[in-house]
This record gives structure tokens, sequence and C-alpha cells, in this order.
């Protein structure tokens, strides 16, 4: 059996950009999926690529990538991701609002991010199609939006011309171990041979480290994405709320694509199958029309669902196992992922590599997670 | 469970033909070259595709060309068009107004 450097389980964008960043170390790499491509949440998200109001610990993995990867990743990957950065304007009306804005700009000018809390004349200059009603934002130029249905499919088209092998429609169950030591994945019909594993299988991840005693307290979140017919192009910021209760942007095709959730989804269903409920596209639309009326008679085309993977601090897991060498994990991006995938396919390729990564992910083990008392 | 699909570089050249430049989806102008090269290029389900090229994703949401598009896979991929996969429908069936759709729970549940 051939014997790869390094498997991948899961082909969402973090594991196909681990995949190409670790070929270009000219290691031999196999990526495992369980379904398609991007099937996951990489090609279902909203595609903020956003530095404000990620929690400290988080926002140098996102300055790092919107520095340092996303604006030539069109060009390394030789596909037209739609990068766009004309900044994030996170919108409020009320003083509770205010409140809000005034903490997160706090937080991030202090960790040397461009951001700052402007009034209601200023945002229209910005973005003119925004209500009257609308009072304060939270401004970061830096902020931006790509396509995360081609930046998933661009990294891993990048990586099949470096030499990676993909094999999708194959479910992986568990990691083997030979004396001590890991010697590959088992899938439901098959097993494959290799030195190193990443779990990059979003959710599920638990489940298979878990074939190791390893546990990652994770849940699952049902959020939902609705897309509208094309219009000539309003405006290219990134918009979210105070009150987080819709989020989106203008794609370059002209379409808008908003996201958001009700916040009864956990009590409403089994949260196993991807579904769109009967509430939640009527709920966001309301969302929109609170801070875009002039949107009102614009056609929604299309709503899709997806999960999040969720951990207990909402921050994620990029780390090497303690217990067991060459076995690393990259899950629980908690909802916010797509944006630093860039600079963690670097960092989870780096320490497969044995090599320094770049930042600190100190915040990041999969053991920090203990009871309260 | 979905087909097992081993995919790595096709280093053979892609061959442009004839009728490269007839449109299949209509909403999003894609022509029948665009799929064969995209193809060509690792994206093997429709909705890969789709996601790649936008095809099925235009107002009809794929009801013109999901059959054309799944006959020029079969012929790509060499398999009969009727082992792959359809569309993923999506609601809203029919382009619905946002202020519609805002009052749409509402007006249903009370
Ligand atoms: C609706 C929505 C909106 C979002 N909006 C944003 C946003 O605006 N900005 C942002 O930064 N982030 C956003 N996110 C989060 C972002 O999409 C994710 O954090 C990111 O895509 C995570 O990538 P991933 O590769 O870890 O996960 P996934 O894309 O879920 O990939 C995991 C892959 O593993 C596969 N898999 C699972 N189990 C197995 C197994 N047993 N064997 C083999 N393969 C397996 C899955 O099929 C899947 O393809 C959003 C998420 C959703 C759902």
């Amino acid at each position: 059996m051939k014997k790869y450097d390094v498997i991948i389980v899961g082909a969402g964008v973090i594991g196909s950009a681990a995949a190409y960043n670790l070929a270009k170390k000219n290691l031999d790499v196999l990526v495992l999926e369980k379904e398609e491509i991007g099937i996951g949440g990489s090609s279902r998200n909203g595609g903020g690529v956003r530095q404000s109001a990620r929690k400290a610990e988080e926002l140098p993995l996102a300055i790092y990538a919107v520095n340092n990867i996303w604006p030539n990743l069109e060009k390394e990957l030789g596909v037209n991701i739609e990068y766009h950065q004309e900044g994030n304007l996170r919108l409020g009306k009320t003083e509770a609002h205010r409140q809000i804005l005034a903490d997160i700009v706090a937080q991030g000018q202090a960790q040397g991010l461009e951001l700052e809390l402007i009034k209601r004349d200023e945002i229209k200059k910005i973005c003119p199609y925004i209500s009257d009603e609308v009072q304060y934002a939270s401004y970061c130029p830096t902020d931006g939006h790509a396509n995360p249905m081609k930046t998933t499919l661009a990294y891993y088209k990048k990586a099949l011309e470096l030499g990676v092998k993909f094999i999708t429609g194959e479910e992986v169950t568990s990691v083997l171990i030979k004396e001590g030591k890991i010697a590959g994945v088992k899938t439901k019909t098959d097993s494959y041979s290799s030195q190193k594993v990443i779990l990059a299988a979003g959710y599920e991840s638990k489940f298979i480290a878990d074939s190791l005693g390893i546990e990652i307290p994770m849940r699952k979140l049902l959020v939902e994405v609705l897309v509208t017919e094309p219009r000539e192009l309003m405006f290219d910021q990134m918009i979210g709320t105070a009150g987080s209760d819709f989020y989106g942007h203008q794609s370059e095709h002209g379409s808008f694509v908003f996201g958001g959730m009700t916040g009864n989804e956990p009590y409403q269903f089994d949260q196993k199958r991807r579904v769109t409920l009967k509430r939640t596209a009527p709920s966001i639309s309301r969302a929109i029309l609170n801070y875009f009326p002039l949107l009102k008679d614009l056609n929604v085309i299309r709503t899709w669902s997806g999960f999040l993977d969720q951990t207990p601090d909402h921050l994620p897991i990029i780390s090497r196992v303690e217990e067991i060498d060459n076995f690393y994990l990259a899950c629980g991006f908690s909802g916010h992922g797509f944006g630093i995938a860039p600079a963690v396919g670097e960092l989870i390729a780096d320490l497969a590599a044995e090599e320094d990564p770049a930042l600190n992910l100190s915040s990041f083990k999969y053991d920090r997670f203990h009871p309260k008392s | 469970m979905d087909k097992k699909i081993e995919r790595s570089f096709n280093k053979e050249a892609f061959l442009s033909k004839s009728d490269d430049e007839m449109i299949i989806c209509r909403c999003e102008e894609v022509t029948k070259g665009e799929i064969r090269k995209a193809i060509h290029e690792g994206m093997l389900t429709i909705d890969e595709l789709k996601k790649y090229l936008r095809t099925g994703m235009g107002l009809c949401q794929g009801r013109t060309c999901t059959k054309l598009i799944k006959n020029i896979m079969a012929e790509e991929l060499n398999k009969p068009p009727n082992k792959l996969k359809n569309l993923t429908p999506r609601a809203p069936l029919r382009p619905i107004q946002m202020q519609i759709y805002a009052n749409d729970d509402l007006n249903n549940f009370g």
C-alpha cells in the first residue's frame, strides 16, 4: 500500500488550503473527503473576510491573512476568487448598539487594527443606501469579502496541480495506530497509510478524534444564507449589525448574499440534516429591510443552510496533539473560519512539517477546555 | 453515500471542440467550453461545477440547463447521465420579493 507523508481528513477550505501549503513543501499528500469538495461550511458561508470583532486571541490570524495572503491569493491560485477589500460596516441604531460597537472598536484599536466608530453622515458617505435610522457604525477599511465557493475550489485545484491526491465519497471512521504511532486512517470501505494525519473535518472531527480517546468539545449549529437576483453594484462593503441579526454583501456578480439565524434553531429540530427552516429566511429578510429598506422589491432566488462547529470559547482548535505524535487538529472554527482559512492552511502545514509557525498558536490548543470546578 | 471518486491532476492538455461556444446555462451565460474546461480542471460533480461557474445559479435555478450539463458531464467523464446527481433544489422554488418573504412566516404562523 502506498504510504503518504500526510493524510488530511476533510476537503473544506481548511483541508484544501492545508493540502496546498503542504504540497508547496514537497510533501506527498492525500485528502479524504466524505462527500464532495467544499460541500460543508466552506462553500455555504457568507464570504466575510473580516478582522473587526474577532476575539483578541483570533485577531492576529485574521490580520496575518489580510496583510500577507488574501491580496495575492487570486494570482497564487490562478482563479478569480472575487476578493474585495472595501471595508466592513457594523451598523447600530440605539445607545445599546453604540456601546457594543464602542467595545469592539476599543478592542480592535488596542491590537493595532485600523477601526473606528463613525456616525450617520460618515456612514452615508461610505454607503448611501443605509436606512436613516442607522446612527452608528464601526468601520474597518481593511476588511472585505471573497467568494467562498471559488476560494475553496481554487485551493483544491491548485493542490491537484501540485500533485495532491483527493478521494471524495470516502468517509473516514477512525485513525489507525500501530506500535504506538500513527499508521494512517480507516474509512468505511478501505484504509490508507501515512505517517501523519490532520483532521480538518469540521464538526465530525470530534468523532474521528474520539477513536483515539481525544475529546474535542464542539456543538453543531444551523445557520442560513439567502441570495437575491443581481443588481448593478450598489455597495462593496461587508455589512454586519451590532445586534448580529444579519450580515452580508453584494457579490461581484451583482447578487446580494445575506446570512443569519433566528436563534431558535437548536430547539427546533434534530440538528442532523442541513435543512432550511420556514421562519429563518423571512426573519433574515426582515432584518435586512430594517437596515436597507431600498432592497424591498429585490427577488430572493435561493436559500440554503450550513452548520457551524462551535467550541465552548468560540475559538478554533489549531493544534498538535501531545499524547500522539504526528496527529494534528484544525477544526472548531465556530462560524468564522473562512476569513482566516488562508492563514490556518499555512500554519497547520508548518506544524505538520515540523517547522515553526509564523504565529503563536497557544490559544488554539485542543486541551484548553476544562470543567468549571 | 456519494460515489467514490479518485482525483489527481489531469496532465493531458485541454482540447477545445467546435461547439464550445454554445451557451448551456442561459441565465448565467456559461458556455459548453467553459463547462468542459472546468471538468478538465477537476470539477467532477454538478454541484462543484455550479460553485465554480455559476451554472444553474440564475433565475431558473437550473430548470433549463441541468439536463444539458449532465449530458456534457456524461460525455467528458464517460458515465451514463442517469448515474449523475441532480442539482440540489433550493427554496423558494420561485423568486420572491424580499418585502413579501419578510412577512411570509408572520402571515402563515400568526
Ligand atoms: C452559513 C454560514 C456562514 C458563514 N459565514 C462566514 C463568514 O462570513 N466568514 C467566515 O470567516 N466564516 C464564515 N462561516 C464559517 C466558515 O464557513 C467555516 O468556519 C469554514 O468553512 C470551516 O472550514 P472547514 O474546512 O473546517 O469546514 P467544512 O467546510 O465543513 O469542511 C469539512 C469537510 O470535512 C468533511 N468530512 C466530515 N466528516 C468526514 C469524514 N468522516 N471523513 C471525511 N471527510 C469528512 C465534510 O464533508 C466537509 O467537506 C460561515 C459558516 C456557515 C455555515
